[in-house]
């Protein structure tokens, strides 16, 4: 394999991207100042809690919303300077699986022509047989079989569900796949059988994952990365392993304690129960927005505004005291 | 041996629960059985479908009128069997002496009563001690306090609390009359990780004031551990395997059914490159398989599994329902 720029480039890269929305209230500072990158065929897992704009990022990087400020580099071209014509092939190359399978497959159409939706719509067949094969092909890669062809979606369970809206993303041959808690509304059992098809597609196919979740422990199983989020602000980002072996933040300490783990240990470990709720994301005060809540807190903590800082080879954290 | 009858609280035998359709008869609960001791609490696991939800109707007695029933078994609460007392008892016990905490706090919570006014309701209703209005509007004050909500809140409406003081309300007004049982249906299933934490670490620190005892529903194998004293998995209506927490959670033997559910979740302590989940799906309630419900689904599947029902083997207090173990040599086995 030739070594070019290309491969040491990271596939997707995300400078400084700031989302503000109106509101009556004022400015609600949904993504603030988030720099990321994720490189081919890795994962990236992002962690927070509702309401901390994961979901916006995510929506941002597709382009789906427009950020208020920054850049968003696909494979070293900023897609928002790109027009609508060129967007648009563009957003063959990345895809999204949403949230809620219940709600994001339009109930009135086959799961033959959920799939084949974005193949006629980017016109990539000439001819209705060749439809039919890509869209069988694709039921094959997720594991959904033949005959489900013709039903609709309410007929159908969840995990199933799941698996025509990643047929559907997958439909295009995309490079770069945003996840959007793709296994939260699922049991279990199906909610792991969800995570080791795109597990295997990343292999098989090269893909590379934007993961969203709240769920920790599903992001540390699939991502290579963890950036943790808290209001908005990226307060710590980190390998994956490297994160749940030594996290530094508060935030992030406490959110990893707050897991329940199903073994007898941990019943007598007395765990750290943080005080208060999350902060108002409207208007936010300078300084470090989880302050409010922190033991460490010392007045200082909100005197500034504090940026990431690598603390380890490839550990960034943003913190005053810990950083 | 009159110590132990004493404490018990709630005995289920044999219950069965159908819903009736015009189109098909569902079999939600299929004959379980199950103990619970004053002070103690029992977690209820599995998967959507497993029927948890509708034991926990059936013990209230709020199953959906006209369609779903009980037609088997009995529910005997401090010695009285709930399946044939009058409504007019029945609305006594709930509340009273039985509360439920609903899993989703953004919808059980009435819009437009402010936060006192529905707490009110509950201890107006059971106002056995005759307190006058200060009274009662001082256990108010009192329950906001024990969940960690300020008393001067509580003229507000649920639309101004967010989801993990929505979710304590609702667990004052579960607490409101002092109740013995609580069944507390996926409690936290809706919140944050860290807003969970807090509210499962309140409930726990409460149950043991107050000493009641605890039905706690959920999916999460991690919960259960941290918060129960007994364990019961459901699958298809069932109990497949029951036990104290040692026994779940320390014991090697387990049903196939619960060692897939351990093998769906990511540990976060090993690392292990993929999950081992349970192949295919839940069956279908109307039309159940035969002999072991799960076998179809089972990794370790007999040809005896489709034809009969499992046995049920007893090791001390732990239980499993599956042919495997009694090839393994040990009916009624103690240990």
């Amino acid at each position: 394999m030739k070594k070019t720029d290309d491969n040491e480039r990271p596939l997707v890269e995300i400078i400084d991207i700031k989302k503000y929305f109106k509101t009556p209230f004022g400015l609600l500072h949904a993504v603030d100042n988030i720099s990321l990158s994720i490189s081919r065929g890795k994962t990236l897992g992002i962690v927070g809690e509702s309401g901390c704009g994961k979901s916006t990022l995510g929506r941002v990087v597709l382009r789906l919303i427009p950020p208020t400020d920054g850049k968003i580099l696909f494979n070293g071209e900023n897609i928002l300077d790109y027009d609508k014509k060129k967007m648009r092939l563009m957003r063959q190359k990345m895809q999204m699986i949403f949230q809620d399978p219940y709600s994001s497959l339009n109930p009135r159409k086959t799961v033959y022509e959920i799939i084949a939706e974005p193949l006629v719509v980017n016109c990539i067949f000439d001819s209705k047989r060749k439809i039919n094969e890509r869209v069988l092909f694709m039921m094959e890669t997720v594991g959904l079989a033949e005959r489900f062809i013709n039903t609709y979606p309410h007929e159908l369970d969840g995990g199933r569900r799941q698996r025509i809206g990643l047929a559907r993303a997958l439909s295009m041959n995309p490079q770069f796949i945003v996840c959007d808690e793709p296994v939260s509304a699922l049991d279990v059992s199906i909610q792991a059988q969800i995570l080791n098809l795109l597990m295997d597609l990343q292999d098989s196919l090269g893909l590379t994952y934007m993961f969203i979740t709240h769920d920790l422990s599903v992001v540390k199983h699939i991502s290579d990365e963890i950036a943790v989020l808290y209001i908005g602000q990226c307060v710590e980002r980190a390998p994956s392993r490297e994160l749940f072996q030594n996290p530094i933040h508060p935030y992030t300490k406490i959110l990893l304690s707050s897991i329940p783990v199903p073994s007898l240990k941990s019943r007598s470990i007395q765990r750290e129960v943080v005080k208060g709720e999350v902060t108002d994301p409207i208007n936010p005060k300078p300084g470090c927005r989880f302050a409010p809540r922190c033991k460490y807190y010392k007045p200082e903590c909100l005197s500034e505004e504090l940026e990431l800082k690598e603390v380890k080879p490839n550990h960034y954290v943003m913190c005053r005291l810990f950083g | 041996m009159n110590n132990e009858i004493k404490n018990k609280l709630l005995e289920i035998r044999n219950l069965k629960v159908v819903y009736e359709t015009d189109l098909d008869t569902i079999y939600a609960v299929n004959g379980i059985s199950f103990e619970l001791d004053k002070g103690q609490t029992l977690g209820i696991v599995g998967e959507t479908g497993a029927g948890k939800t509708t034991t926990a109707l059936s013990i209230l007695r709020l199953l959906p009128q006209d369609i779903g029933k009980i037609t088997e078994g009995n529910i005997i609460f401090e010695g009285e069997d709930l399946t044939l007392v009058s409504e007019s008892m029945m609305r006594k016990i709930r509340g009273e002496k039985i509360s439920m905490i609903f899993q989703d706090p953004m919808t059980s919570l009435n819009p437009v009563l402010s936060i006192e006014r529905q707490l009110l309701e509950a201890l107006e209703l059971h106002n056995t001690q005759n307190r006058d209005k200060n009274q009662l509007k001082a256990r108010v004050d009192e329950m906001l306090e024990l969940v960690g909500i300020p008393k001067n809140r509580k003229h507000e409406y649920p639309h101004q609390f967010s989801g993990g003081m929505k979710q304590r309300v609702v667990i004052a007004m579960a607490l409101a009359c002092n109740p013995l049982l609580i069944i507390a249906d996926e409690p936290t299933t809706a919140l944050d990780v860290t807003i969970q934490a807090q509210v499962l670490s309140m409930m726990k620190e409460l149950k043991e004031k107050l000493g009641m005892s605890m039905i706690l529903i959920t999916h999460d194998l991690g919960i259960v551990a941290e918060t129960c004293d007994k364990v019961a998995v459901m699958y298809a209506g069932e109990i497949i395997e029951s036990g104290s927490i040692e026994d779940i959670f320390g014991r090697e033997k387990h049903h196939p059914y619960t060692v897939g559910l351990f093998g769906s979740i990511p540990n976060l302590e090993i690392e292990t490159p993929r999950l081992s989940p349970i192949d295919g799906l839940m069956p279908d309630p109307t039309n159940l398989p035969s002999g072991c419900k799960f076998h179809p689904r089972c990794p370790e599947a007999m040809e005896i599994c489709s034809e009969e029902l499992p046995p049920i083997i007893e090791y001390g207090s732990h239980t499993i329902v599956c042919h495997k173990f009694k090839k393994e040599g040990g009916v009624n086995e103690k240990n």
